[in-house]
């Protein structure tokens, strides 16, 4: 475990000393004030326009982050060769996965509640109520950035970083279409489209199931029993994808 | 003991691509690193240098055949406690300082945190980089890079040091350095294990080597009885002031005479001959100029068994260039 963590916060260190991060935290501080302009130029509903952009922007710089660095997690390491002199130390290939992994999940954590922060203050700088839902919707936002990282990073395992990019994204855009998947399973003519289709929908990352977002913004607060089951269910998708990276490495020859 | 049992590697690369052929880059590898030598594993350019050193650091698979390092399997992970490693032109975190840098590799090793900064300072201090401490690895030249990767492979006081071309890219003081810290490594009882493709290295200071060459082995064993296997070494003797050719017990001494102008060029089979050429000069009035045993080289063997290409007239002997 300790040298999980060594992995871990070197990594942590590594992200946190990169610029590209600093410019991604700009560009959110420039759309959460945006989003209080956009809300002053609208006749109605102010507030829930900026608590609606105001999550998205945190969901999209998350994403943005958890795709870009996920993806170089592994993949920049065998590039540059640095994984060589790590190995050769008497740490395991998974305890270096999982490392790896938990380095961006704790730079997003950090990064997540340094934008929630700022979101909460624009809250408060607009005279916008607090509600417990607002919370819901960032926990599982913060689930759906886990899950996401654990795809980056399992695509990175075998795969060059444009390929993980785009394979990500598209696993991250289908995720939030899933439902479509399951309309069009049960309109489709062919019994074999209807069987691949419905396939596709249960083995795919249903991320629909972590947006709250849409609720968190009308102040609706939703059953703690369904973001508890939600959080699971990305939670233990991330798991398997971690553990299928871990696989996917351990076989790799450098 | 062994430090490392390599018993008949093979390795074959195969490609992902349909129709491509496999590409074997160890064919029934095997040799022996005793404990506290220095060997060097020498070859050109795409001869398994680095495959073995990467199977044997765990870093790839075998395709078939057993190593053992310090003697345990490759696949024991606790083993690399005991290991120190340096790839070739090695690349490392550029955001961290050098203080920091050691710092993460010793924390890998499992160091205690309170003899860390102690033994950090030790390292800059043995590799010479005491005063790049808190300067981040993106300023650093080659040749410190180098010098910093020997420091982490250093960190945790290893048994056994694997090093994949050492002094590759390091100007001739850097060079010597490395040279240096390597004896001084076996002086302390560790065993050295490098690969590189420039000889005089190798003749300068290992105790044996290997010398393989498309992924066999062409040689091993210690430097001078390879390269005098059995044979007594010639003696070049010159004089001046007589013609060697005519005087009868030289000529039936030498091998071979020499004259150019007033110098004679005598090359003796083997030392017994050297005393009576040298009465005999004395008797017919010559002056001695030198004497010279002569050694054969690792290159020439390397040249007779491999007939591989030596670069040209300045060249540091090298058998290859450094990418593998």
């Amino acid at each position: 475990m300790q040298r999980v963590a060594v992995i871990a916060l070197n990594t942590f260190r590594e992200n946190l000393r990169d610029k590209i991060l600093y410019n991604l935290l700009f560009f959110v501080l420039l759309l959460m004030g945006g989003s209080v302009l956009l809300a002053d130029l609208t006749i109605m509903e102010h507030r829930r326009i900026v608590t609606d952009m105001g999550l998205a922007t945190m969901n999209l710089a998350g994403v943005v982050i958890a795709v870009f660095v996920g993806i170089g997690l592994v993949g920049k390491e065998i590039e540059r060769r640095t994984v060589y002199t790590i190995l050769a130390r008497p740490i395991s290939r998974t305890q270096f996965v999982l490392g790896k992994y938990l380095g961006l999940v704790l730079t997003l954590l950090v990064n997540v509640t340094f934008m929630l922060a700022v979101f909460l203050v624009t809250l408060w700088a607009y005279k916008t109520p607090l509600h417990a839902a607002l919370f819901q919707a960032v926990g599982l936002i913060f689930v759906e950035l886990l899950l996401v990282t654990a795809l980056a990073l399992f695509f990175s395992t075998f795969s060059t970083a444009t390929l993980s990019a785009i394979m990500t994204l598209g696993f991250y855009v289908i995720g939030h279409l899933t439902t479509d998947l399951k309309g069009l399973a049960e309109n489709s003519q062919h019994a074999a489209v209807q069987t691949v289709v419905t396939g596709l929908y249960y083995v795919w990352p249903n991320l629909e199931v972590l947006n709250v977002k849409g609720q968190a913004a009308t102040n609706a607060l939703v059953d703690m029993s369904y973001v508890a089951t939600a959080s699971m269910y990305g939670l233990l998708y991330a798991a398997l994808l971690l553990t299928a990276a871990c696989a996917v490495f351990r076989d790799r020859d450098f | 003991m062994n430090a490392i049992v390599i018993d008949r590697l093979t390795k074959v690369y195969r490609s992902a691509w349909f129709g491509r052929p496999p590409m074997p880059a160890l064919d029934g590898l095997s040799l022996s690193v005793q404990q506290g030598e220095i060997y060097g594993f020498l070859g050109p350019n795409g001869s398994g240098k680095t495959t073995t050193l990467k199977i044997l650091m765990g870093l790839m698979r075998a395709t078939s055949g057993n190593a053992e390092i310090l003697g345990k399997p490759l696949d024991d992970v606790q083993i690399r406690h005991r290991i120190g490693f340096l790839p070739e032109a090695p690349y490392f975190y550029e955001y961290l300082t050098a203080e920091e840098f050691l710092a993460f590799y010793g924390n890998l090793a499992g160091l205690e945190r309170s003899g860390l900064a102690r033994k950090i300072t030790q390292m800059l201090d043995l590799v010479g980089l005491a005063e790049a401490r808190t300067r981040p690895l993106r300023k650093f030249s080659k040749g410190m890079l180098q010098r910093i990767g020997l420091a982490q492979a250093l960190i945790h006081d290893p048994e056994l040091v694997v090093l994949d071309e050492p002094m590759s890219g390091l100007d001739p003081v850097g060079r010597m350095q490395v040279r240096d810290l390597i004896l001084s490594l076996r002086d302390q009882g560790k065993t050295v294990f490098f690969s590189t493709h420039i000889i005089p290295d190798v003749e300068m200071i290992c105790d044996r080597v290997a010398i393989v060459v498309k992924g066999k082995l062409l040689a091993e064993g210690r430097v001078d009885e390879l390269v005098n296997p059995g044979h007594a070494q010639s003696v070049e003797v010159v004089c001046e002031g007589i013609k060697a050719g005519e005087v009868a017990t030289i000529r039936a001494a030498a091998s071979r005479v020499l004259q150019r102008g007033d110098h004679s060029l005598v090359v003796l089979p083997g030392p017994d001959q050297v005393e009576p050429v040298l009465s005999a000069i004395r008797a017919e009035g010559g002056r001695l100029v030198s004497v010279t045993p002569q050694k054969g080289s690792l290159e020439d063997l390397f040249m007779k068994r491999s007939g591989a290409p030596i670069d040209g007239p300045g060249r540091q002997r090298d058998v290859g260039g450094s990418a593998e």
